[in-house]
């Protein structure tokens, strides 16, 4: 069966997409999915280092689109993780290097011999954002619970509607239960009152996702930790696993639920 | 765009409101093209016409619609009208003032004629207005959704959003102070009528989350709650 190709993407930078594509990708290929991610983000790119496959990169997106070498040489297989493989992006190029048609026919070559295509899309609106749509048949928009993130992810998810690339699912990342009781966060109701896109994961404030980043090895390998779990959560989700989600119907509900996560260590 | 020297006519006919021109389904520049060479070579003809274009299954996307209008109001032409068969393309084209197959035929078809009471044109939109969307209309909008942040609606008339105004709004745009903005809830980023600021932020604070209708009585931006009629 061809592959489900997937862009994830949020507008405003930071928020959590290289971490979302590493982790995502990671948990499908230890459901056991062959999954190949694609950094998008030419000139500056982060997925091999989050990956911790930085030191393996000989070819990369632009070569392959370029002609220098084949689709093959590229994707770097991971050795930990059976069926994972990374096309980096260009670190010496821009964004003009490749277009949406490039795009389009890379996924297109590699589809048959893969289940799942993750694109890890760059920062912004601009040209390195519509290269990393025009494939996708699904866009994953992640947030963070902050006033900027969330209008940043409206602009993104209006774009996505009128490219006919909808519904966008949501991911909210980076919530953390004690500020929302302290009334500081926006909470996840908050979120998706204004938005209203469906969502498909809520992962909490960690902080061993960056010292997993740090080290090359994706959190979601850690089995204890609570954003791991989530991530996991939204892998299973993506497979069209019924996961339930954290009950958004109670008001109070919510810092109770989380907190369940953080005792039990699950959502 | 043009390599290509040929010029293929698309086929014209005359209906009630103007011009149907019926477009093919290649590349849009290139069809694009084709059409402006045609009217270029009839500017006559054309000249002062109002066009609808036919468009099949085809999905236009606003910023494309737009572009096609422009240029057509470059050659005196004015888009009013694209008939497609794509809900998407529909939506766009009302979003920029257009009518579609759908208003086209009620008109058309309907034993009502249009406008036989004395209302004015709306613009009906039902959907979730966001961040980075401008929308402009001669004539009254009526949003069936939210308005959210970084969004922006102008209108020549009013403009009735059921459900969150949270963006901005500026009705009467061209000056008319009797036009109202109403909404469910009131939240804005910036709401005018006419050339009046709403300003009072601590009033809306006070609102509480109820419907209300905005008016100027007497040279002032008046809240009321909507529940009653003036």
């Amino acid at each position: 069966m061809a592959a489900k190709i997937i862009t994830i993407s949020s507008g405003k930078g930071g928020v959590g997409k290289t971490t979302a594509t590493a982790n995502i990708s990671v948990a499908l290929a230890q459901l056991g999915q062959r999954v190949v991610c694609i950094d998008s983000d030419i000139g500056l790119r982060n997925l091999d280092v989050v990956l911790g496959l930085e030191n393996r990169i000989v070819y990369d997106l632009v070569d392959v689109i370029e002609g220098r070498c084949r689709i093959r040489q590229a994707m770097i297989k991971d050795k930990r993780f059976e069926g994972l493989f990374l096309i980096p992006a260009a670190q010496t190029r821009d964004k003009s290097a490749i277009s949406p048609n490039d795009m389009i026919q890379l996924c297109n070559e590699i589809r048959e011999e893969t289940d799942w295509i993750l694109i890890d899309s760059p920062a912004g609106i601009e040209r390195g954002f519509k290269n990393a749509i025009a494939p996708a048949e699904e866009i994953l928009v992640i947030t963070n619970p902050d006033v900027s993130a969330v209008r940043d992810a409206d602009r993104i998810i209006g774009i996505i509607e009128s490219e006919e690339k909808g519904p966008a699912r949501l991911i909210i990342n980076r919530l953390n239960p004690e500020m929302i009781k302290r009334g500081e966060m926006l909470t996840a109701e908050d979120v998706l009152e204004l938005l209203a896109v469906e969502l498909i994961g809520i992962v909490p404030e960690d902080e061993s996702v960056l010292i997993s980043t740090n080290i090359g090895r994706p959190v979601v390998t850690h089995e204890k930790s609570i954003a791991g779990q989530a991530f996991r959560n939204i892998a299973g989700r993506l497979m069209g696993n019924d996961i339930p989600l954290i009950d958004l119907e109670y008001k109070d509900g919510i810092f109770h639920r989380i907190s369940r996560v953080f005792n039990f260590g699950g959502e | 765009m043009n390599k290509d020297k040929k010029i293929i006519s698309f086929p014209i006919k005359g209906f009630k409101e103007g011009l149907l021109i019926t477009l093919s389904d290649e590349d849009w520049d290139q069809v694009q093209f084709q059409l402006l060479s045609q009217i270029e070579e009839k500017t006559k003809f054309f000249s002062g016409a109002k066009v609808a274009v036919e468009i099949g299954e085809r999905v236009l996307h606003a910023a494309e619609m737009a572009g096609l209008r422009d240029e057509l109001s470059d050659r005196g032409v004015k888009l009013f009208a694209v008939l497609s068969n794509s809900q998407v393309t529909d939506v766009n084209a009302e979003s920029l003032g257009l009518k579609t197959r759908k208003s086209v035929l009620r008109e058309n078809t309907s034993g009502f004629g249009p406008a036989v009471l004395d209302g004015k044109a709306a613009v009906l939109l039902q959907k979730t207005i966001r961040s980075g969307t401008s929308i402009k209309f001669a004539g009254n909008v009526i949003v069936d959704g939210d308005v959210n942040p970084g969004a922006e609606i102008f209108s020549t008339g009013s403009i009735f959003i059921w459900g969150k105004l949270r963006g901005s709004v500026h009705a009467g745009m061209e000056g008319s102070e009797s036009e109202t903005v109403c909404a469910m809830e009131l939240d804005p980023i910036n709401l005018r009528i006419a050339n009046i600021l709403l300003k009072d932020n601590k009033l809306i604070r006070k609102l509480k989350r109820k419907p209300v209708r905005i008016t100027i009585d007497n040279g002032k931006l008046t809240i009321n709650y909507w529940d009653n009629k003036k």
